[in-house]
């Protein structure tokens, strides 16, 4: 059978050191014999190193950050979908979601399929909603509370043990020592992400992750348990290997049919030291080492492609045991004269 | 005294597991006793064993043992 030829706009090509989930993401669908692919990028910053992988990225086009609204997001996909015919886009910011959650039906509308959780889903698992998510489906979540100002701050922390963690409304997380390192992570987080602050108990253990795909009828479709093995100072993962462990995959099982979550999403758990389990966060997307999954022989951007696209997909059975990653970083060399293309025309 | 069924020792003394994604170095004797405890060799056994092959004293073995046997448990390599 030919491969089904499908153009494929995907987001986050920030392969940075706090890496989008863009190009994994690509690489993923590219591996896919079932598919002949065109991939538009789609980027914010000039400088996102996708725009310039042109063996995995056929175009780049820049969109309207989210703050702009969902219209200006809107009116821009239209002008992109005039010239590539998009059939499908795959958001990979927590911060764009909404918008194209809400964009849904519209992008719909004109033939763009996406495979996103609801508007529900989203929220319910935002960070600073997480302890009522941890009771309403029985999972450990670390305490935490929402503080809004550097005094709701000081009192919230008069009744926590140090380390605590402050966390971002979308991203990032510090271990705060004491009361004066806990306000300038405070002040950190509020010029980057926003009110609210979340602060956090802290947790000792073993920091493991799961990637899982639902298909928003309760059934997983994939899911691949990581223990990170080499951490950045941004926490971020920098090798990582795959873990046998079915209490994961039983929780991760667990909350894709509870909650019939549809789309990609990375469960952010803790094991602490007297063996428990706690989730810390719910990302609601395909995370950043999704290439580890593909390498373990779950191709989950191929397998969301085909949800996206209506195709029957069989949930995955089997993952290998003991794959690693490790991620590097590379440096290309780009000519100006793209550079200087893409700022002045927004496209490449 | 058992090592979790699924912890892999390769030949040249890597041991890996699974269900934490922990992986440690052993060196030749280290490598030696875990394959005897994975045969189902008690402490005595293994001493008994060792003895009659390396030129050490019995006191100063069974405290090496005990120190390598309570490193397999801290470890997670053990069946509690």
């Amino acid at each position: 059978m030919n491969p089904q030829k499908v153009t494929v706009a995907v987001t986050g090509l920030n392969n940075i050191d706090s890496p989008g989930p863009g190009i994994p993401v690509i690489r993923g669908i590219r591996e896919s014999k079932d598919f002949d692919v065109r991939i538009i990028g789609l980027a914010y910053e000039h400088l996102e190193p996708g725009i310039y992988m042109s063996d995995l990225v056929d175009k780049t086009y820049m969109i309207p950050y989210p703050a702009e609204g969902k219209d200006a997001l809107f009116n821009r996909l239209l002008e992109i979908h005039h010239k590539e015919k998009l059939d499908v886009i795959i958001p990979n910011f927590d911060a764009e979601l909404f918008s194209f959650i809400k964009l849904e039906k519209r992008l719909e509308g004109i033939g763009i399929k996406t495979y996103l959780p609801t508007m529900e889903q989203f929220d319910e698992r935002n960070k600073s909603n997480l302890p009522a998510y941890g009771k309403k489906y029985g999972v450990n979540v670390p305490s935490g509370t929402e503080v809004f100002s550097v005094s709701d701050l000081n009192n919230t922390l008069k009744s926590m043990n140090y380390p605590v963690m402050i966390k971002g409304k979308y991203y990032d997380a510090y271990a705060a020592h004491s009361v004066e390192q806990a306000a300038i992570y405070f002040s950190k987080m509020t010029a980057k992400w926003g009110l609210p602050v979340i602060v956090q108990e802290y947790i000792r253990g073993t920091e493991v992750n799961v990637i899982a795909l639902g298909d928003g009828k309760g059934n997983l479709i994939a899911a691949v348990p990581m223990r990170k093995q080499y951490i950045t100072d941004k926490g971020k993962a920098w090798g990582g290997i795959t873990i046998e462990d079915h209490t994961l995959l039983d929780l991760a099982k667990k909350i894709i049919s509870q909650t019939k979550w549809k789309g990609g999403m990375e469960l952010e758990l803790i094991r602490s030291d007297d063996n428990k389990l706690y989730l810390l966060e719910i990302n609601p997307r395909i995370p950043a080492w999704v290439y580890l999954a593909v390498g373990a022989g779950q191709n989950i951007p191929e397998a969301l492609l085909k949800l996206t696209l209506g195709l029957e997909v069989k949930p995955f059975t089997r993952y290998d045991v003991g794959k690693m990653f490790v991620r590097y970083s590379y440096d290309m060399i780009v000519d100006l004269e793209l550079f200087s293309r893409l700022t002045t025309s927004g496209e490449l | 005294m058992l090592i979790k069924g699924n912890i892999a020792l390769s030949e040249n003394g890597f041991v890996f597991n699974p269900s934490t994604g922990d992986s440690f170095t052993l060196n030749n004797i280290g490598k030696e006793v875990l394959m005897l405890i994975k045969e189902g060799k008690n402490i005595s056994q293994i001493t008994d064993l060792l003895l009659g092959k390396y030129d050490v004293d019995k006191i100063s073995l069974e405290r090496y043992l005990s120190d390598f046997v309570n490193d397999l448990s801290v470890n997670n390599l053990l069946e509690e």
